[in-house]
């Protein structure tokens, strides 16, 4: 992974002493509320319903057994012993206090974090495939041109006061796990007819109010002018986004009302004076980024024996089997495999993962997967690189802390934002929802039944839970001071993207489960050999899912 | 009598922005974009720029004026970084000044974006403001107090 050098560390440092300076001049009343905003927003610090919450930078989701360890211990000192993954990869606590937090930047940066730009109106942290660099389906590892982006995002003078908050993800293989259609670019890796590598890029796509999928504005960009590309469309954002209403702000907004070639136009126009200049990157710096991704070392294992040996575990113990089955997948080296480990639980939840887990996943992927993890946008941990034969044991180990559930990519591997419990947008609770389903659907046999599942929930229109593109989608909304929930199906965050579509009216929360229920019924009912539910709904449509939904249950 | 950052000094100010300022006697009087264009455009003049106004309007007269201040009327609305970059690209040397809602710890980046003069709203501020003018020691990107990005000077 990346390693910070005197230059990235200096910088660091100088910010935890700004942020130091800005907290003490804001407690001195020297700065308004209004103007410590958005300088505490960028540096992570929200303000939430019952305590500030912290959102630590975990740049495209890498972090070191090391840094783990430190997470584990920030929260023991200066928290309540657990910390909670968000949807964009990154880590939030829920009850710093305010006057600690310089403190806690500076224990970050002593491990090579931070958390800058991971909240305001400012460049947000890159997102890619948590399967990067292992995945066997990649095309290109996506993560050196993700920390090219971040180097080049970090404290950028003319980008920190953007209309609204901007998102950049990146995927280098077949299959997207990054949801780059989602974001308000995504640049998907792949080679032109001449075989070199570039760059298509996406832009306006979004969650929240208002979802959209990603329009082309460029088919294939060469690698060099990545930068300079971003540059032009981050400028004609700041100049031209709307600035008078926060919903209509995001870059999505200024595509619809330009036109996507008015708007591709606008930023040729722009990149013309920026083209070739000092911000094309260089041979050298794409080459000194890559060295930092470069694959660990490798044993040669053994593979039959490895995999006979598996397959006898395996047979020996059904939950292993499972476990095996659904929360490890394929590697590009033989004789590997890459673990999901799953923080959902049931009654745990969705992403949050206590400071002796956290312990424990630093001694495991040291023991067993080269010392490093990733954090997914499911809200998952990743082991990356495992050995074949160990995973019995890593299998075993995570068992005894909690973290075997067998259920990644499963109807009970539940996306969720923290919602009404501290989320002070919330329209609703997200979480004792998620809690419920999870108690319904808790039978194995039935789970693998109804095949891989997204189920999203999000506490509000911002939609943090993306429940526009789960397979199904949840939103919390008020109506007259009490929780309900609206229900979408159909939503994808893969190449074949698409925008959920509204069931009808919305539930009660203590309605969800038989809701859920219901739609998979029609589902079974309705699938043909081998189909998917998200194959069956574009097959068959809404119509039947919502006869027999509202026959059910009483719509409120 | 006013006064602003220049050359990392505090100064007095010689130019003011508002016909009803009655101190503003004796000094010269910048315009607003409409009212130097109706005016004819004059060479030597100060223009202050508001946030939307299209700086290519002042391209052709860039090597004669002598002061262009861009407002920030909030301190959130960052147009004017970008408005600073592009007077800098387009090639003005004069005075570039930022006024307005403008925090101390704006200065860093507005000094990174090309502005070498600034002006808060609150007077009170100027020490403040110029403390923090060099926030960092380093920075990744190009800009225009240092043309060339880190990876081309890393070693
Ligand atoms: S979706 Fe709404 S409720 Fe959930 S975390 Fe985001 S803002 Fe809060």
């Amino acid at each position: 992974m990346y390693a910070y050098d005197h230059y990235d560390q200096q910088l660091v440092d100088e910010r935890v002493a700004q942020f130091r300076d800005q907290t003490s001049r804001y407690l001195a009343g020297d700065l308004t509320d209004a103007e410590f905003l958005p300088l505490r927003l960028q540096n992570g610090l929200y303000v939430q319903r019952l305590a500030p919450m912290l959102r630590i930078a975990v740049p495209y989701g890498l972090l070191s057994a090391v840094q783990v360890r430190k997470l584990a211990q920030i929260t023991r000192d200066y928290d309540k012993g657990y910390a909670h993954i968000s949807t964009r990869q990154n880590i939030q606590i829920n009850w710093p206090r305010l006057e600690d937090v310089p403190d806690i930047l500076a224990e970050l940066a002593s491990v090579q974090m931070h958390a800058i730009q991971t909240s305001g109106n400012c460049i947000r942290n890159t997102t890619t495939d948590q399967f990067a660099g292992v995945a066997a389906d990649e095309i290109e590892d996506p993560r050196p041109y993700c920390e090219i982006i971040r180097q080049w995002s970090t404290l950028h003078p003319e980008f920190a006061f953007l209309p609204r908050k901007f998102k950049i993800a990146v995927c280098g293989s077949h299959e997207d796990r990054a949801a780059i259609h989602a974001h308000d670019i995504g640049l998907e890796l792949h080679a032109n007819s001449a075989g070199e590598m570039g760059f298509r890029v996406l832009v306006g796509g979004g969650l929240g109010r208002t979802p959209v999928i990603g329009s082309e504005i460029c088919q294939w960009l060469e690698r060099r002018h990545l930068l300079s590309y971003l540059e032009a469309i981050l400028r004609v954002y700041n100049k031209h986004g709307r600035r008078d209403n926060k919903y209509k702000a995001r870059i999505k907004i200024l595509v619809k009302a330009m036109g996507v070639d008015a708007f591709r136009r606008a930023v040729e126009t722009e990149w013309a004076s920026l083209k070739d200049g000092p911000t094309t990157l260089t041979e050298s710096e794409m080459a000194r980024m890559a060295t930092f991704f470069t694959p660990p070392p490798y044993e040669q294992p053994d593979a039959m024996s490895d995999k006979a040996a598996v397959a006898a575990a395996a047979a020996a113990e059904p939950l292993f089997a499972n476990w095996l089955r659904r929360n490890t997948v394929a590697h590009r080296v033989d004789g590997y495999r890459a673990v999901t480990v799953s923080l959902k639980a049931t009654g745990n939840p969705p992403g949050d993962v206590s400071d002796s887990q956290l312990d424990l996943l630093a001694d495991l992927c040291e023991q067993f997967s080269f010392g490093e993890l990733r954090t997914t946008h499911q809200q998952n941990i990743v082991l990356a690189d495992v050995r074949e034969r160990d995973l019995h044991a890593l299998w075993r180990s995570l068992q005894a802390g909690g973290l075997a559930s067998p259920n990644a990519g499963y109807l009970t591997d539940i996306i969720c934002c923290p919602g009404g419990d501290f989320c002070s947008l919330a329209n609703a609770k997200s979480i004792p929802v998620a809690e419920a389903i999870q108690e319904r659907f808790d039978d194995l046999d039935y789970l693998y039944d109804m095949g891989p599942l997204e189920l999203n929930i999000s506490g509000c229109m911002n939609a943090c839970g993306h429940h526009h593109i789960g397979h199904i989608g949840i939103l919390g909304v008020d109506k007259k001071g009490e929780e309900f929930y609206q229900v979408s199906l159909g939503g994808s965050q893969s190449k074949d993207a698409s925008i959920g579509k509204i069931l009808g009216p919305s539930f009660s929360r203590s309605e969800m489960p038989d809701v859920i229920e219901t739609i998979l019924s029609v589902y079974v009912a309705e699938r043909l050999e081998d189909e998917t539910f998200l194959q069956a709904f574009r097959r068959i449509g809404m119509q039947p899912f919502k006869e027999r939904v509202y026959a059910r249950v009483d719509p409120q | 009598m006013p006064a602003l950052i220049r050359n990392n000094t505090i100064v007095s100010d010689e130019w003011c922005f508002d016909a009803s300022d009655s101190d503003g006697i004796g000094r010269r009087r910048a315009y607003s974009l409409s009212e130097w264009k109706e005016d004819g455009r004059p060479a030597h003049a100060g223009v202050q720029m508001e946030p939307g106004d299209d700086c290519r309007e002042l391209a052709e007269a860039l090597p004669r004026l002598e002061l262009i201040a861009v407002h920030f009327p909030a301190f959130t609305d960052g147009r004017g970084f970008s408005m600073a970059r592009e007077l800098r690209d387009l090639g003005y040397r004069g005075e570039l000044r930022a006024r307005g809602h403008i925090l101390p710890d704006q200065m860093h980046f507005l000094h990174r974006c090309g502005f070498d003069a600034f002006q808060p709203d609150d007077s009170s501020r100027l020490g403040a403001s110029l403390e923090r003018l060099q926030g960092f020691s380093e920075h990744y990107q190009a800009a225009v107090d240092q043309p060339l990005p880190l990876f081309r000077r890393r070693g």
